[in-house]
């Protein structure tokens, strides 16, 4: 009779791991069937809602964001098991600075045992092969974040299956001002270097003045290959949890022609059904935009 | 045909007391910061000349599901929708355009009524020169037609017209047209309506950054000077004092920005729209609008 709770519990823990392998296996055969239509190749998420959820179930200040970052590492199961390349997430804005000292501080301090967890045998960094990209002004970070990151993106740096980019001290702003800068430097740079060249297959001295004035032009192509996010293509699908419909500055160059979803569910509330939901979306209106897009 | 029947007054609409407004006295004096120069509210227009009431007939009350004090500033819409809507209803493309016009009209004259300051439309896109040819050259022809027709009505309404975009394919006879418009209204303060045509977000920022470039080049400043203020300061949108829209509307149900005021939407609410831009009327404006206001807005920060 002694050993009836032992049983009780192994009974448990083996219908529990069942349900898991059933639950897994289910899973898998779903990815299956979506992955019979195209499949994003990059999904970006604002994970929106950790306070709140944290006071909807009455937990202390801090637990949210634990929630918010189990619920992330689900999803991003979920995505590298779906065959998604590139995964983006917005953990931490420049605006974020303006909230309470302690809720910063608290929040570095998490993002900091969170980047470090990243290098651990187990973690799923390596169950993946994931690089890793901090993306963001990481001059904004504390000294401690800031070396952990870099230590990340270096050790990861031969990983080639997968990718996750992590926005942190990063505003699209601040981005595109980076950006911008960067340009007029390299500009002015070439054509200094460029000095005394002239266009030798030119006609005339006004279309070797116009040729000469299209170079020193800034392009589009300069603007763009000097983002921080041009390591990754455009996201296909931009997913804010937490029902607010709202880019809050993240992306906005990248997202012009992403699909927008905003499940109402809170970050932590998150789950399989949303990412379904998003892609089937995806996939509706998917061979519309890839008309539109050979057109252009 | 657009009818802004309120003629130049300081403050345009007459709004229904509502029991809760008797408490809040403020009401009565500014319904948003921008009316505390407007004038008296109440039926009665205050102008530089004197007072005048205004025939009750000629008042939009401002919808009861609406407060005056949570009404955006800058509204931004994409007409999506014109092509499927002549499609469902057996029509050829233009008319569907044709029809657009009209939302559009209807959609003016209410933002003017409600106390919107600036709404910005996207009429047509970089993207949309790969449209047919026919197309395009119906588009502008209607885009130059509607702008004769209406730009005096709009004008004595105490419109401002401007136009942003890539203006350099347009025809030129739309061009002249566009300049005169824009020089007539300019002074206009009720309601600033921005067309975008020929208009890009990317490119926009692009056009910002080589007047920047230009500025460096000229040893006017700095590279190390660049910043958010200045990349503003030369974007199109500088033609109005609210650049940025406090909510963007998308018709037709498509969940896409299409690249549109790209910079300007950081913080912008987004609202999308199922119907289709020619039957998006009086009651999916409304709708729009009260999405709005029941939005929390943080900007980064933390609600207290």
């Amino acid at each position: 009779m002694a050993e009836l709770p032992g049983q009780i519990r192994r009974m448990g823990g083996g219908i529990s791991q069942l349900l898991e392998q059933i639950c897994g296996f289910s899973r898998r055969c779903l990815f299956q069937v979506i992955s019979m239509g195209p499949i994003p190749n990059h999904l970006a998420f604002i994970m929106d809602g950790n306070r709140r959820y944290a006071k909807k179930c009455g937990l202390e200040d801090g637990s949210g964001h634990k929630a918010g970052f189990s619920a992330l590492m689900l999803m991003l199961q979920y995505c590298y098991e779906l065959g998604i390349k590139y995964v983006t997430i917005y953990a931490f804005s420049i605006d974020n600075f303006r909230r309470q000292p302690e809720e910063v501080q608290s929040l570095m301090d998490l993002m900091l045992e969170k980047i470090n967890s990243l290098l651990e045998k187990e973690s799923i960094v390596h169950q993946y092969g994931i690089r890793v990209y901090f993306i963001g002004n990481l001059a904004l970070l504390n000294d401690q974040v800031r070396v952990a990151a870099e230590k990340v993106m270096k050790a990861t740096a031969k990983n080639s299956r997968v990718v996750l980019l992590i926005c942190i001290a990063y505003n699209s702003t601040d981005e595109i001002v980076q950006a911008v800068k960067k340009s007029c430097i390299n500009k002015s740079d070439n054509i200094k270097a460029s000095g005394n060249y002239k266009h030798e297959d030119a006609d005339s001295d006004v279309e070797r003045k116009d040729m000469e004035n299209q170079e020193e032009r800034i392009q589009l192509v300069d603007i763009e290959e000097n983002m921080q996010m041009s390591v990754a293509p455009n996201p296909d699908i931009l997913i804010r949890s937490s029902g607010e419909a709202r880019l809050s500055n993240f992306l906005l160059w990248q997202t012009g022609n992403s699909q927008l979803c905003s499940p109402a569910a809170l970050w932590p509330e998150i789950g399989l059904r949303h990412l379904v939901w998003a892609i089937l979306n995806f996939q509706r209106s998917h061979s519309y935009l890839e008309k539109r897009k050979k057109q252009l | 045909m657009l009818s802004l029947r309120v003629p130049t007054p300081t403050s345009f609409h007459l709004r229904r007391l509502h029991p809760r407004d008797i408490e809040r006295r403020d009401c009565f004096i500014s319904y948003s910061p921008s009316f505390v120069n407007r004038g008296v509210r109440l039926g009665i227009r205050s102008s530089s000349s004197g007072v005048a009431f205004t025939p009750a007939e000629e008042e939009e009350t401002l919808p009861e599901e609406l407060q005056p004090e949570l009404m955006p500033k800058h509204v931004a819409i994409i007409m999506d929708g014109n092509g499927r809507w002549a499609k469902n209803q057996g029509l050829q493309p233009w008319d569907g355009h044709r029809a657009g016009v009209e939302a559009l009209k209807e959609i003016v004259e209410l933002s003017g009524k409600w106390g919107i300051q600036v709404l910005t439309v996207f009429a047509f896109s970089t993207d949309n020169w790969i449209r047919p040819r026919i197309e395009i050259d119906f588009l502008f022809s209607l885009f130059e037609r509607s702008l004769k027709t209406e730009f005096q009505k709009l004008a004595k309404n105490n419109v401002r017209i401007s136009i942003i975009g890539d203006s350099s394919k347009l025809p030129k006879s739309l061009l002249r047209l566009i300049n005169e418009v824009e020089e007539v209204t300019k002074h206009n303060t009720r309601l600033q309506l921005i067309v975008a045509v020929g208009y890009s977000g990317k490119y926009d920022v692009l056009q910002a950054c080589r007047g920047i470039a230009q500025r460096v080049k000229d040893g006017e400043i700095d590279v190390d000077e660049i910043d958010e203020r200045l990349i503003e300061q030369e974007l199109e949108t500088n033609c109005t004092d609210f650049p940025y829209p406090d909510l963007l509307i998308r018709t037709s149900g498509e969940l896409r920005v299409s690249n549109f005021l790209l910079w300007q939407l950081a913080y912008t609410e987004l609202f999308f729209a199922q119907e289709l831009w020619p039957d998006f009327g009086r009651s999916g404006y409304i709708e729009a609008l009260m999405s709005f206001q029941q939005r929390q807005r943080r900007f980064g920060g933390r609600k207290s």
